[in-house]
């Protein structure tokens, strides 16, 4: 074993999977160059040639397509969007075909296709080169989405994606990127659709995804100082939703936290409070409380996004809100 | 010489074998057939899906698909039914389809605007305008990649070519000179609105010129031409020289979608309809076959039997064909 950054997870994972099954190809914009999507792609022109990393024009909804049509036909593509918030113009493909091809023709065709998507936000990009928009996704039946928040998840989810027989939207966060820890050099898979718990506690559950995971393992510090015994499921996966692996945690603290970095309204945290007060209210001892980005596009100035992103500190102050209520509503 | 009315020379004709030319009648009539007994079915309310007729396109899909391999793809659109019969698919699972039942070629999940029949080569159809034009390009792509020799077609409407995703999708085939074929069926209407209220520049072969690819426009009514047209260019895509964009000029003579003609709602012109039947595709072949003695009269009532027994037969076996399950309403989301 030796420890490996989140963007070298990726990328070894990209080369390792293209050496191993020829229907592995990657395309999408900026995949030849050293800066465009990190350093994920680097040096898998060289290796691989022109036919099988393929820089493409900045057409997202015909590339997206294409790439679909490849899968139908047998490939295993992975398809990057090297920010979320030029999947807008891929929704029509995303959506309209590649989620529904297997239901609408009766399980006859499937499509096999990885659709890796970047949030790449901060350093003043503004509303339209930071968004997560994880939720629209979990919002598709048809789709699998996993957001891995370690680099050995990176390695196992990717591998996962690429395996697996249907689209699968594989989000990361370029705030990752930097993250180093043992990640097996052999080719191995996360399961998708199952979560893990990073933290055993007893007194409040604090669901996170992708990088909210790195916040609230912080905050968990930090409550630990005070006395607060917080136990921390990363979920890895939206689509499916461990949803038993929440709940489990939740009976057993009576309380939950949701930390993701989307927008609010109709995001995974509602989608995780609507499934636990639906089958653990019994259980819960307090509301719930989401952590997630305001319902506001982001913001240009460092000064707003400084107060626009939510971090460990946001995280602390909803656990001490769940875990101070008085009885009345709101918190 | 008999003396029966007909769109095609004689001269075009001398390098097409008699049993294709046969072969084609035989297709374009199963297609009108199958269409018009599917309008009165509508018209009776026993067909509820939307249904989208081909009545009159028929040259288009016949032509392009006799010249394909059975393992070529062709990629179709809401206004289905002609690419599926044409492409070979069995009716019996397509008035099935219609029919939402079970056995429909997509197992009663797609309806009338999404057919697929993958064993022929028609791995569905889309009924967002244009979605099915990137997928073509995807499955060249794929079909290159593996250097089997495949070609994949896109089938789609003049309306299409108001979409984005077309002019991303041409001139990604084009740039990296992918096997597919972009066949426009021109019927000069997108829904309700002709053509020239879409589109600035109604010439849309020409369009190919800005990709860099041969485009041309033909008679869509005459199976020969269009037959010959893209054997030409499936020949192209196939050695690796790229894509080709043909224009069929056809019209469709039932309205945008169900049994009526749009007439009545004043969408177009009497005798707009009247040139075009007037130019009927299935005709202007049945006149060469017969004034070439390929088929007699006998033989053409004996073809029109056939059909009509088959059509008979797949309505029958819809109609006795179960329901989907509804335990199994959730089946196929993913697969397992």
């Amino acid at each position: 074993m030796r420890t490996i950054s989140y963007v070298q997870a990726i990328n070894e994972t990209l080369r390792q999977v293209m050496e191993e099954d020829r229907r592995v190809f990657l395309i999408g914009q900026g995949v030849t160059s050293p800066w465009y999507v990190g350093s994920t792609t680097v040096g898998l022109i060289d290796r691989f040639g022109p036919e099988r990393v393929i820089d493409t024009p900045v057409s997202e909804n015909g590339v997206t397509g294409t790439a679909i049509g490849a899968a139908l036909a047998g490939m295993r593509p992975v398809l990057v969007h090297p920010r979320m918030d030029f999947m807008y113009y891929a929704m029509d493909q995303i959506a309209n075909h590649a989620a529904n091809w297997h239901y609408m023709f009766g399980g006859q065709m499937n499509v096999p296709l990885t659709i890796w998507a970047i949030i790449n936000r901060g350093e003043e990009q503004a509303a339209q080169h930071s968004q997560a928009l994880q939720a629209m996704f979990m919002h598709i039946p048809g789709l699998k989405v996993v957001m891995p928040g370690t680099p050995y998840d990176a390695k196992g989810l990717l591998i996962a994606s690429i395996k697996d027989d249907n689209p699968v939207v594989y989000i990361d966060d370029r705030w990752l990127y930097d993250q180093e820890e043992d990640v097996p050099e052999e080719l191995y898979t996360v399961p998708i659709g199952k979560g893990i718990t990073r933290k055993q506690g007893k007194d409040v559950t604090i669901v996170a995804t992708s990088y909210m995971v790195c916040e609230v393992t912080k905050a968990a510090m930090a409550l630990e100082e005070d006395g607060i015994d917080a136990e921390v499921i990363d979920l890895r996966s939206l689509t499916p939703l461990d949803e038993a692996l929440v709940f489990e945690s939740v009976k057993k603290t009576g309380r939950l936290v949701v930390a993701d970095g989307g927008w609010k309204t109709c995001g995974v945290g509602a989608e995780i409070s609507a499934a636990v007060a639906g089958n653990a209210f019994e259980y819960l001892k307090a509301p719930i409380v989401r952590v997630s980005l305001p319902d506001a596009p982001a913001p240009a100035s460092s000064a707003l996004e400084k107060v626009y992103y939510p971090n460990a500190n946001s995280v602390v102050s909803a656990v001490k809100k769940v875990l101070k209520w008085s009885g009345k509503s709101g918190v | 010489m008999k003396q029966y009315d007909t769109l095609i020379t004689e001269e075009s004709v001398r390098d097409i074998p008699a049993t294709l030319l046969r072969a084609m009648y035989v297709t374009m009539l199963r297609i009108r057939k199958f269409e018009e007994r599917v309008a009165s079915l509508v018209s009776e309310g026993e067909i509820i899906c939307p249904s989208h007729l081909y009545t009159g396109e028929e040259a288009v899909s016949t032509g392009v698909c006799s010249a394909l391999r059975r393992d070529d793809w062709v990629f179709s659109t809401h206004r289905s039914h002609g690419h599926y019969v044409a492409k070979g698919g069995d009716i019996k699972a397509l008035m099935a389809e219609l029919y939402g039942k079970a056995t429909g070629c997509s197992r009663g999940r797609g309806g009338s605007m999404h057919l697929a029949s993958p064993e022929v080569g028609l791995p569905g159809s889309s009924a967002i305008v244009a979605g099915t034009i990137p997928l073509a390009v995807g499955a060249a792509l794929a079909f290159s990649m593996r250097e089997e020799g495949g070609v994949s077609v896109a089938f789609f409407g003049d309306g299409a070519v108001n979409e984005g995703v077309w002019y991303e999708s041409l001139n990604f085939a084009s740039l990296k000179r992918l096997p597919v074929i972009f066949v426009c069926e021109n019927n000069l209407y997108s829904t309700h609105m002709p053509i020239s209220a879409c589109l600035a520049d109604t010439s849309i072969y020409q369009k190919a010129e800005a990709f860099k690819m041969p485009g041309v426009r033909i008679d869509g009514n005459n199976v020969v031409e269009v037959y010959k047209t893209a054997k030409g260019a499936v020949e192209d895509a196939r050695r690796g020289n790229g894509p080709t964009l043909i224009e069929c000029m056809t019209y469709r003579w039932r309205g945008h979608v169900g049994s009526n003609f749009d007439l009545e709602k004043g969408l177009r012109s009497k005798q707009e309809l009247d040139y075009w039947m007037k130019r009927c595709p299935i005709k202007a072949l049945e006149g060469l076959l017969l004034n070439h003695d390929i088929i007699s009269e006998s033989e053409k009532e004996q073809i029109c039997r056939g059909i009509d027994g088959e059509i008979e037969e797949a309505l029958i076996f819809a109609k006795q064909s179960p329901y989907p399950g509804q335990n199994e309403l959730l089946d196929n989301v993913f697969k397992t």
